[in-house]
């Protein structure tokens, strides 16, 4: 029978060290929902939308209550609307307006991000995805809950580098579309290398093709945890250090395999993954960067980053996958800039560069995430990131994605606040020469080859 | 909601934490017997003057949802002054048991 020092255990790790679940994200195909006239497809999602999740946040809500573990975000991630949209969209005005449901219905039935606004274009675009990728500036300016994401490239179909081109294009236009609130539409975009199709995690979640009508995914998260249990073995060799680290994943993870299982109880929609993630929060004591520092590194960038990061996301995956019977979507530790006090600080002290995080993301899930950038930025050089971040995906077979924000109006060392979970950020300063004949050749990059791994 | 969940409750782990005093486990056993509500195990354990205790308890016998259970636990330890949780035992037999 459980004892008394395991269930204090339990509750000072979510008390005291911030364990939650941190999203319960319900996925819904909307591939029934094509239909040739745009108000006829605008009606079914809403339908279809509503009536798949009108219970999500008070079964969320009560199973949070049940087992007292904050459950902090219901989310919702549907099909690709460039493919649910192909059909009936005429113009990147039209897929503004499926973007406008999607947010009315996010805000009834409560959920605070719907995800799927997205085009999967890794090897080329059809005219449908183009437009969708065009509207990306207007539909994130006129909503508040959508969020965008564009695949533009896989191990096996190479880099669509036109995506990439335009992809560049499109984020400074949707920083310029939101520069009242410090271009906070970019926060909601994200470009994928080797995109999953049930991420549970925004803003890159989508509910794939590949995936059921519905599905619930859970993304657990506990940094804080793992920093507490690692406090104690201080000074102790890797062995201990990768052990400690196992077993801490393993209990955060079967935290959220319960909440996944209860919730498509609940639900009557069938349990998909949970993504073992390591997913700071700005509170103190919830952040990733802290772990490498406890690992033994003065700061975030210092000689040694990569190492540790490589061994904490192994150790993660290790120690979660034996916890749930299914394990999916992005897998790993985060270490999104903005929302990482650690790496805030990191990066104010000067220790933490673009190059070096470019460095960690091979080793890592998932990659550029949540970084403010100069405002004048060129669209080039943005691409010009994209890629080089597309081409780890690319050649390592692994999830990567770039999530920049070019910040209007503000340049290096003045400070961008998103509020809330998106947290706050330095502006990073980006390598200044360019490399616009790069990235305006046009084409894709073939896809690599699977041997000679050196 | 979730009726298949509330026909099939399982045991439930009360937490007790908070500055020694007396009658702390009395008014706690008292509000759980008007309640229906079986004790299968206490433990308690005083650590640094604070007052630790757990009860596993058969929550089946009782009239009252969860939620409500949960939440006049808490304000009975409002009034005692102690933190009293109410979870599910899942939570723990999850995360410590394989």
């Amino acid at each position: 029978m459980i004892n008394i020092f395991e269930v204090a255990e339990t509750n000072e790790m979510i008390e005291k060290e911030n364990l939650d679940v941190r999203t319960i994200t319900l996925g819904i195909s909307l591939l029934d929902c094509i239909d040739a006239d745009l108000k006829m497809v605008n009606e079914k999602i809403y339908q279809k939308i509503y009536e798949a999740a009108k219970d999500l946040v008070a079964t969320g809500d009560y199973i949070s209550d049940e087992y007292g573990i904050p459950i902090v975000n219901k989310r919702i991630s549907v099909t690709p609307i460039a493919l649910v949209g192909g059909a009936a969209c005429k113009a990147p005005e039209d897929f503004v307006s499926i973007a406008q449901t999607l947010d009315k219905v996010a805000h009834e039935v409560g959920v605070n991000f719907i995800g799927g606004y997205s085009a999967l274009v890794s090897k080329g675009m059809t005219k449908a995805d183009e437009m969708l990728i065009r509207s990306i500036p207007k539909a994130l300016a006129a909503t508040e809950r959508v969020c965008s994401s564009v695949n533009v490239g896989s191990t096996k179909t190479g880099i669509n580098m036109d995506a990439v081109k335009l992809m560049g294009e499109v984020i400074l236009q949707t920083a310029e579309a939101t520069k009242t609130e410090d271009s906070l539409g970019c926060a909601k975009l994200v470009v994928f290398c080797n995109a999953p199709d049930d991420n549970p995690f925004m803003a890159g979640a989508f509910h794939g093709v590949t995936e059921a009508d519905k599905v619930i995914n859970v993304g657990v998260s506990g940094p804080g945890v793992v920093k507490t249990a690692l406090e104690k073995v201080r000074g102790e060799n890797f062995e201990v250090l990768c052990e400690t680290i196992k077993k801490t994943a393993f209990k955060v993870t079967r935290v959220g395999q319960l909440v996944a299982k209860e919730a498509s109880k609940c639900l009557n929609v069938p349990f998909g993954i949970v993504d073992l993630s390591l997913a700071p929060t700005p509170a103190i004591g919830d952040s990733v960067a802290d772990i490498l520092c406890e690992i033994g590194l003065e700061q975030v960038g210092a000689p040694g980053t990569t190492a540790a990061l490589a061994l904490l996301n192994d150790q993660v995956k290790k120690g979660g996958v034996m916890a749930s019977s299914y394990v999916g979507g992005l897998s790993g530790a985060f270490i999104p800039v903005s929302e990482d006090q650690g790496m805030i600080d990191a990066v104010t002290a000067g220790a933490l560069t673009l190059e070096k995080l470019e460095a960690m993301t091979c080793v890592c899930s998932v990659g550029l995430d949540m970084i403010a950038i100069p405002g004048d930025t060129k669209a080039t050089t943005i691409s010009g990131i994209i890629a080089d971040e597309m081409a780890i995906g690319m050649i390592n077979q692994k999830t990567t994605a770039v999530r920049l924000i070019p910040v209007i109006g503000k340049g290096i060392g003045e400070t961008v606040e998103f509020g809330g979970l998106l947290g706050y950020a330095p502006i990073m300063p980006v390598n200044s020469y360019a490399c616009d004949a790069f990235v305006n050749r046009g084409g894709r990059i073939p896809a690599p080859i699977h041997s000679f791994k050196n | 909601m979730c009726a298949e969940m509330r026909s099939m409750m399982k045991k439930t782990i009360i937490t007790v934490v908070g500055k020694d005093t007396v009658g702390i486990i009395a008014r706690v056993c008292t509000y759980l017997a008007d309640n229906q509500i079986n004790i299968l195990d206490i433990s308690q354990t005083i650590v640094q003057g604070y007052f630790n205790m757990m009860m596993i308890v058969d929550t089946n016998g009782t009239k009252k949802d969860f939620g409500v259970i949960a939440k006049e636990l808490e304000q009975l330890g409002e009034s005692i002054g102690v933190i009293i949780k109410c979870q599910k035992e899942e939570i723990f037999s999850q995360m410590h048991r394989i």
